[in-house]
Formats: structure tokens, sequence, C-alpha cells
């Protein structure tokens, strides 16, 4: 396997996201497993930026360790980003911007002086291209032919192309061919293989997957690192016949999201955890009036506004809890963009089946980042059954009638003599109150109860149909990993990386937190040898769901609540720690 | 007259369908509520117009006045406190043949739900929001409401309001209603004909009702009202003249007008929505099948 890191940072305003995706995408143009991250602050302009693209001929899950080109456009980048360079790299700087001296070049590592600003004022004044000389050294070492960069540039600008593209491509030539004159491409570097993948963040693929799950509204407030879905479904609402809503609030977009369905329409909404925290009011009327809705919670480091850009899976207690007293829900976490396109169209699919409020939990790592995605991993076509699943025919509708399954058949509005009222309020079958004149009473005492187990019974449904915890790797093992979400990834490369030293390791993870068969979580986890749990936040809240549902404690644990995604090498040493001392 | 909703694409219509009446579901309010006229005067609106009933949906909140949509034939989702607008777009976005009628209380809309009141009167969507307007909150016995004017003793304020009330009035005329009219339960035969008004305008209807609570509220009964209102018809007021409207919705004391304060043409929310030009979404095809070349921009 042979992978390479680029690395390319600056300050807010500097260009480094169009670059980063720049690098990223002509890696999937040459048929090669990228995963790209994109690290921002809170700010505008100014401030440390940076994105990392990592290239391989196998698959990687994550941003993965080390660095192998590192472009600095400013001081800051060097002195944070080069003690990460592994030997045989490269730092590409300006010597007119920064200096930098013979010592502070890590060991083994190149410093590539590339006159960055004196070619950028051969095409204009502006400041605008002096990340495009930069991009070009970058794509040199890193192997990536010349054609396949000016390809995807020329791509990216599209029709814009005139003077700035024009620009762009020359002072991205030039910076090529200085590369390729003073220096060689890194010997990481992987050959290009097979046809072109995709690359899409977490977010995108999200957004896809609720359209092509039949979608046709999404209401959603801005906030990081949701706001994308609402981006992309926005700037292609009319190819994709969804109408996006951006909402006062996220009380009215998940309210909005709630009306759509009960017009008869899918629907969904996609926030962060403090918009989520307004939306758990409606999340139990969603429940109550046994109206389908799909929810989108993308984590942030917390609490309150927390790290706005950084990543986290501190929001599962919410999630399980979110809503004054009980009712059903299921929690589906994707840990790609490839999973987050499959597990949105499950949520969608559960969503309505059982008519319950559906979460599909990312964070900030998932949301945000770039990965590829086989052509054949986003299947368009999904079977989009009807809504209605009752047609009048005379008899006596009861939109709340007791089932063994829990589901009653549901009409839409418009479908003639069919009316009901959808209740927040405890209700009959017929959905009459029965919380004001009639609670209390023996009969509708004994009702109250029959329609809080007839929707509480859509747990069990549930379990069977939502998708069971997967085993992941060799059967036999030292140590078997726990994880969900987009911690999935960092423990699936280091995985990889403990195999390469004879250490065979598998992985329990979750593309369904809630709801659990407990008992077969128990047989899975009892047949480990060892176990470690993985999580992104401070109190093992999966560990404590877990507990919980499968009555297994998972002492060994590694948790981390920094704001920065794992890294493999850190999980790697975790595990080897537990399997020399402890578990 | 016609049913206004034969020649909407995307609902179900026919001279034999029933239209809008009473349920078997008896109101629960205390005699002599102010919003047994409301109801009457709802009623009254959807049978005069003939719309069927399973094309009407009525949403509500939460107080004793949303209870409403359960004494009605129609369809009707009873929400949660304050979320009576966000939930009525959503359903009238979904499916825009439908008529969608909100209604609540002045704690609902104006208090917990004010934010939704004017961003749904900004947006203009073609819905009619019929507020029971008692300035009380009822159902938890007998606490200030927004619209409780000052000095006014009630639970929470032993000494009485110490707060300017929102004027819901003056506020619709300042968001971009375009129908903004008061009414009065004491007089149902005029209450009738603003709701029927609200429904057949196409854009946001604001029908505030002076709704009395017989319960809590001993300072703005039905006899303070009987004494003070006066018809804005009857007055000469110009409804089309925006400045005059506002002039009207502060009048406040011996004489306060009820009827028409407003009314212009403004595209709605739904016709600007370019998405929903074919048609209602509701009846639009799903999906993503055939459509590849979406997946060109992420290669």
């Amino acid at each position: 396997m042979a992978e390479i890191v680029v690395r390319l940072g600056g300050q807010a305003g500097d260009g480094i996201a169009s670059i980063g995706e720049s690098i990223a995408r002509s890696f999937s143009r040459m048929g090669l497993h990228v995963f790209g991250v994109n690290a921002y602050q809170s700010v505008i302009r100014g401030g440390h930026v940076w994105f990392g693209a990592r290239a391989s001929d196998a698959r990687v899950y994550s941003q993965g360790d080390g660095t192998d080109v590192l472009v600095a456009l400013d001081r800051q980048t060097f002195d944070v980003h080069s003690p990460g360079i592994r030997p045989g790299g490269t730092v590409v700087y300006d010597a007119e911007k920064f200096s930098i001296a013979d010592n502070e070049v890590p060991v083994g590592v190149q410093a590539l002086n590339v006159p960055a600003l004196k070619i950028a004022r051969k095409y204009t004044s502006a400041s605008v291209l002096q990340n495009a000389p930069g991009l070009g050294a970058a794509a040199y070492l890193a192997g990536i032919p010349l054609e396949v960069l000016h390809k995807q540039l020329s791509d990216s600008f599209g029709r814009k192309a005139g003077d700035v593209a024009n620009w762009n491509l020359g002072a991205s030539r030039d910076g090529y061919e200085f590369a390729s004159q003073h220096a060689s491409v890194s010997e990481a570097a992987p050959k290009a293989r097979g046809p072109a993948k995709l690359l899409m963040t977490g977010n995108q693929a999200i957004a896809l997957g609720a359209a092509a799950a039949g979608c046709k509204f999404l209401a959603q407030y801005p906030m990081t690192p949701a706001s994308s879905v609402m981006h992309w479904m926005a700037a292609h609402s009319r190819d994709v016949g969804v109408v996006v809503k951006q909402a006062e609030d996220e009380l009215a977009a998940i309210n909005m999201a709630i009306g759509a369905s009960f017009g008869g329409v899918r629907s969904m909404t996609a926030t962060s955890g403090g918009g989520f925290a307004l939306m758990v009011e409606a999340l139990g009327m969603a429940g109550m009036t046994e109206t389908p809705v799909v929810v989108v919670e993308a984590q942030r480091s917390g609490p309150s506004t927390g790290l706005p850009t950084k990543t986290e899976q501190g929001d599962l207690n919410m999630m399980l809890g979110a809503g004054q007293g009980e009712f059903p829900r299921a929690i589906l976490a994707p840990s790609n963009p490839a999973e987050a396109y499959r597990l949105t169209i499950r949520a969608f699919e559960l969503a309505e089946a059982w008519q319950v409020p559906v979460l599909v939990a990312s964070d900030f790592h998932l949301s945000e980042s770039l990965m590829t995605v086989d052509r054949d991993e986003i299947d368009l076509n999904v079977t989009i059954p009807s809504l209605e699943t009752v047609q009048p025919d005379g008899h006596d509708y009861k939109r709340y009638q007791l089932t063994t399954t829990g589901v009653s058949p549901r009409a839409l509005p418009g479908q003639p003599g069919l009316q009901f009222v959808a209740g927040s309020d405890e209700h009959d079958e017929k959905g009459h109150l029965i919380s004001d004149i009639h609670s209390g009473l023996p009969v509708f005492i004994t009702m109250r109860q029959e329609m809080m187990d007839k929707r509480m019974r859509k747990l069990h449904g549930l379990v069977s149909a939502a998708d069971p915890p997967i085993l992941e790797g060799p059967s036999a093992s030292e140590l078997t990993f726990v994880a969900w979400g987009s911690t999935v990834g960092a423990v699936r490369d280091a995985m990889r990386l403990l195999a390469a030293q004879g250490r065979a390791t598998n992985l329990l993870w979750f593309p369904t937190v809630y709801p659990l068969d407990g008992d077969r979580v128990r047989a899975m986890i009892e047949k480990a040898t060892r176990t470690l749990l993985v999580e992104a936040n401070y109190s093992g809240q999966f560990g404590r769901l877990l507990r919980a549902e499968a009555g297994v404690h998972l002492s060994e644990r590694f948790l981390k609540y920094d704001g920065e995604p794992f890294s493999p090498h850190a999980i790697v040493a975790r595990a080897l720690e537990v399997i020399r001392h402890g578990g | 007259m016609a049913d206004s909703s034969a020649t909407r694409p995307g609902v179900t219509t026919g001279p034999a369908l029933p239209v809008v009446g009473k349920t078997e579901i008896r109101p629960t309010w205390c005699p002599g509520c102010g919003d047994f006229g409301v109801v009457a005067a709802v009623e009254g609106a959807l049978k005069r117009l003939g719309i069927p009933s399973h094309n009407v949906v009525i949403i509500s909140g939460i107080g004793c006045s949303s209870n409403l949509p359960h004494f009605l034939s129609s369809y009707g989702f009873h929400g949660i406190h304050g979320r009576v607008l966000p939930v009525a777009e959503g359903i009238r976005w979904a499916n825009h043949g439908l008529t969608v009628i909100g209604t609540g209380g002045d704690g609902d809309g104006f208090g917990i739900g004010a934010g939704h009141f004017v961003h749904a009167m900004r947006r203009n969507v073609d819905l009619t929001y019929v507020t029971m307007d008692n300035q009380i909150y009822g159902l938890t016995t007998g606490q200030a409401s927004p619209t409780s004017v000052m000095g006014q003793k009630t639970k929470s304020t032993p000494d009485g309001v110490i707060e300017n009330p929102i004027d819901p009035i003056a506020l619709a005329l300042a968001s971009g209603a375009t129908y903004v009219a008061r009414g009065f339960s004491g007089d149902v035969k005029q209450l009738t004909d603003l709701v029927a008004g609200g429904i057949q305008h196409h854009g946001f209807s604001l029908v505030d009702v002076f709704s009395p609570c017989v319960t809590y509220n001993k300072l703005n009964t039905f006899d303070f009202f009987r004494q003070r209102v006066y018809k804005l018809e009857s007055a000469g007021h110009d409804p089309t003249n925006l400045p005059a409207a506002f002039q009207r919705a502060l009048e406040w004391g011996d004489k306060i007008p009820i009827g028409l304060f407003y009314r212009t043409e403004r595209p709605t929310y739904e016709d600007l929505e370019e998405v929903l030009a074919p048609g209602p979404l509701v009846h639009q095809p799903t999906g993503l099948a055939g459509k590849d070349k979406l997946l060109d921009e992420f290669v």
C-alpha cells in the first residue's frame, strides 16, 4: 500500500480549501482512494486554516498520520505542521514571505523555496494568486500529472473561465515546473489506478441520499457543521425537486418538516447539537402524532456553543433522551460518506414504515471531510412506496388503530372520507383527545396504556428492521474495537496498521445506535478476547448505552474530546497497551 | 358559492363530497366562552365557500382555543404550544391544493409563537390564521398574556401588568401580512365574513378575534367590547390604505375598530418557490432514478 499525505495551510481567506480540494480531486480522478480534511476556525478572515489530502492505492478511512508534502503559506503553518512531516517529505514555502533556518527543518525533510509571490506578480498585482504556485509545486511532488491538475482547475472554474482562471493555470504551471527543476516526486506518491472515483463530503452524501429516498422538503436553520446539507440541496433544488426552506429558527425548521410530512411528502431537517436542543419538544410531537420525520444531527464539540468547527460525539445522550415522556425513535450513525448515503435512505425507509422520528447522527468529521466513494456505492434507483397506506372504503377509519406492530393505517389530507386530527395530546384510536374531560376515567386509563403500548411496540419492529451491529475483520482476534459513527474510520485504519505488526484485531460497529437487540450485542461482545471502546466524548456515552441495553461493561476505553479526530496511530498505541497490560 | 378549490391541482373534489361540519366531539370550553362564536364562524365560512372537508386542514397549538380542530370535520393537526404556523406552512408547501387554516390563542401566537408569526407574514404564505384573543392565559388558569393591557391584575401579575401589550394588528401590518382583520366573537355574522374573506384571499390572512374568556378575564368581557367596538366598513375606512390601517390599528379605548383593516395583493411564497411551479409537491415525482448526471460534480 502506497500512500501520500499533502497538507496545505495558511490564513482564512488564502484559498486553502480550494487548493486543497484541487489536490484531493486530482487524486480521486487518478482513481486513488482519498480522505480530505478541511480544518478551519470560527472566523471568516485571518486565523489558521489547513487542508489535508491523504491518497492511497488502498482504501483509506481517515486523515491518517503524518505529512509528506507541506505547503506553508505562512510561518504559523510551518510552526504547527512541520513536526509532522515524515522523513523524505518536503515543505514548500516562499522565502519572500518568511524564512526558515536550516536547523528548523526536520531531519530528512527538504525545504523547497518556491518564489510564489514573484510568480504571482507575473500575472496580477492582486493577492488572490499566491496559493497557485504552491498548489502546482505540491501537485508535482505528490505525483499528480500537470494535465490532471489543470483539467480539474479548468472544470472547477467552469464558465467563470477568464483572466482569473488563466492566471491560476499559469501560476500553478510555473510552481509545478519550478518544483520539477529543484526537487523530485515523493517516493510515497501512489500511482494512478483505474477510473475516477466520486469524492464527496458526508453532508453531500446525506443530501443526495435524502433526495434519492424521495425527500421532497428540507427545512433548516444555518448551523455548522450541518449547513452544507442545506447548501447542496438548495443548489440542486430544481434538479432534484426538493423544496428547501431556511427557517427562522430550529423550532420552525422541525415543525415545518413535520407539517410537510403530515401534508404528504417525505421531509427532513438538519442541524447541530444546539439546534437539536431546540427541536426536542417537536421530536416528541412527531413521536406522539406518529408523523415520520428524518433529523440529521451533525455533532460538534459542546457544551453550549463549544467549538463550532471541531468534532465530537457528545450528543448521543441527548439524542437518546430528547423529548419529554417516552416514544419510539431510531438513531443511525454512518461512518463515512458511502454509508451516509445508504443510511440516510434507510432513515427515510424506517421513519415511514414505522411512523417515527429517525435521527441520522453525524459529526463535524463526517459531515465536512471529503472521502472517495465508488460509483457503484451510490445507487440512485431507490424503491419509493406510496405514503398513503389506507384508501377510503366506507369503513370507520381509525388513524391510531391499535395493531400488533404498533403501526396504524396512514391517510393524507386531501383523501376524502378519512379526515382525522393528529394530536400531540394523548388520544384514542380515532385521534380524539383523552387528555381533558376523559382523563382519569377508567376506560381512558386503559386507553392511555394501550396507546403507549402500541407506540412503544414499534421499537421491537425497529430492532429487526434496522441494520444490526457489524463485526468486521478476522473472527479470531486479540482485541475487539467497539465504535460508532465517524470514529469507525480511524479504527479501520488502525486495524490495518496493527495487522502489519502481526496483531489481529476486529471491530464491532453500529450502523444503528438505537434501538439495539441487547441480547445479540451481549453475545457478540462476550465472544471478544478483550474489548476497547473508542468514542469522541468525555464520558463514554455509547459505552453507557451498551451497559444499559446489553448489560456489558466495556472497562477499557479510548475517549477523546479535544475537538480533533482520532489518529490511527494513537488508536494503535492504546490498543497495544490494552493487549499487553489490560482488558 | 362554487367550490373555490375545484380548479386547483392536486386535490380530489366532487359535488357529492361533504363540506365541513361539526363532529361528534362537543367543545370543552366553559359555557359562554367566546371561542364558540369563532368555531361557528370558521364552520360557516367553510360551508359558504363550499370547500370539501377533506381538502381543509385546521392546525392549532396549545391552549383552550387550540382544541378547535377536533370540533370540525376537516383534517386537523393539534400540535405543540406556539408552533401552529410552521406546521401550517409545512402542510401548505407539501400540498398547496389544500385550504390551510391556523387557529390558536394570543399566548400561543403572540407569546411563545411570536417569532413564527412575524416570519409567516413576511413570507405571505397563503393560509388563514384565526387567533382567539382573550388577553389572558385560560387553560393555565389565569396568567397575563402578551395582549393583556397595562395594569391588568392576574395571577402572575397581582400588582398589575407592567409591560405594554402586543398589538397584533399593527404587528401584522408592519410584518407584511396581506389581509389583516379583527373580529369579535359577539358578532358571528361579521366574523364569518372576515374568515371567509381571509380564506379566499391569496396570501397570508390574519383574523384576530376578540374572544372573551368568561372565567379569567373580568376586564375584557363581552360587555366591554359591545360598548366599544365599531365597524370599519361603516366608518368609511379604506382597506387598501396602509397608513390609514396603521392609524386605525392604534385605536384603543372608548372606541375600538373591528373589521377589515388592510388588504393587498402580493405574490405568495408558493407563487415564488419555483419547485412548486409544476403543482403540489405531494403529486410530484420522487427520487433520483435516471438522474445520474447529478453525480458528475463529484468527479
